[in-house]
């Protein structure tokens, strides 16, 4: 089924402050299966010049996860969500994310177009410290296999 | 920052040599509860086979995250990267045996930027396919 394109152009409302702890960067890191010590020990963070342990790099995808999903989930839009891929992703960082932090965030939906059997719908997730500091930005394409 | 290479020592066109990642269905069961990404494709067989699809396959996230982990480690501090952006150009599938299946990653600097930013080309396969297109990091190196 087509996605609705008057969905394009909306946001969902802010999310919950969000705090990124010590343990959510811990099992992130271990699920990627990335030992980087940067990411887990305190001391090898700071050794390495940071206020805490770093989140790694995918890690906003979380955000997209909780941020997201709910708002993509609108029986409006039409989203067949076991029909979908991920066709492009990307991250702009303005700073690292750190344990600790406490952030917001915003999904928009940026587009929506077909591409042969396929719909593809663009999203952007802005992501902010609470004093609204811009910390990252995640442009996610999904691809609707089969739902043009 | 501290990322260990050091900008000066760069050169475009050098090669980053190819690392292998495993990924087997447990990576996947992790992924989808770190993550909060439960797509039934990535964990339901019977799922993955009815919409279509070889079998279950990899979240396109834990590939870029491996091919994320290539690049911190090159670079030597995760803090480094200023911009990372791939496109999935193929499935990792990952059949339920105990060795599932090997991502591949390999990089080549491919331009020296403003900043000691280098973009640094990635790479990356499983089998016969090249699983990422168009994957670039942005790293600002010491």
């Amino acid at each position: 089924m087509a996605l609705n394109r008057e969905f394009v152009g909306r946001s969902s409302p802010p999310s919950d402050p969000y705090e990124v702890s010590r343990v959510k960067i811990r099992e992130f890191a271990t699920a990627i299966g990335d030992p980087n010590p940067i990411y887990v020990d305190r001391k090898a963070a700071e050794a390495a010049g940071h206020p805490d342990v770093v989140a790694p790099p995918t890690f906003p995808i979380v955000f997209g996860m909780v941020g997201g999903s709910d708002f993509l989930a609108n029986p409006e839009l039409g989203l067949n969500y076991a029909m979908v891929v991920h066709g492009e992703q990307r991250f702009e960082y303005n700073r690292p994310i750190y344990a600790g932090d406490v952030l917001t965030f915003v999904t928009t939906i940026t587009g929506i177009r077909s591409l042969g059997k396929n719909e593809l719908l663009t999203v952007e997730t802005e992501v902010k410290a609470l004093d609204g500091e811009h910390v990252c930005t995640s442009y996610n394409t999904l691809v609707e296999r089969g739902g043009a | 920052m501290a990322a260990t290479i050091k900008y000066d020592e760069v050169q475009v066109g050098q090669e980053i040599p190819p690392v292998e990642y495993p990924v087997r269905r447990v990576d996947l069961v992790r992924y989808a509860g770190a993550s909060g990404d439960f797509n039934v494709i990535h964990w339901n067989e019977r799922v993955a086979k009815s919409v279509g699809l070889p079998d279950v396959i990899a979240h396109g996230m834990f590939t870029m995250a491996q091919a994320g982990r290539f690049v911190t480690d090159w670079a030597g501090d995760p803090g480094a990267v200023v911009s990372y952006g791939v496109r999935f150009s193929s499935m990792v599938v990952v059949p339920d045996d105990d060795k599932g299946a090997v991502i591949t990653v390999s990089g080549k600097v491919e331009s020296k930027l403003d900043d000691n930013q280098v973009v640094v080309a990635l790479t990356a396969t499983a089998g016969e396919s090249r699983v990422l297109s168009r994957a670039r990091a942005t790293v600002r190196l010491a």
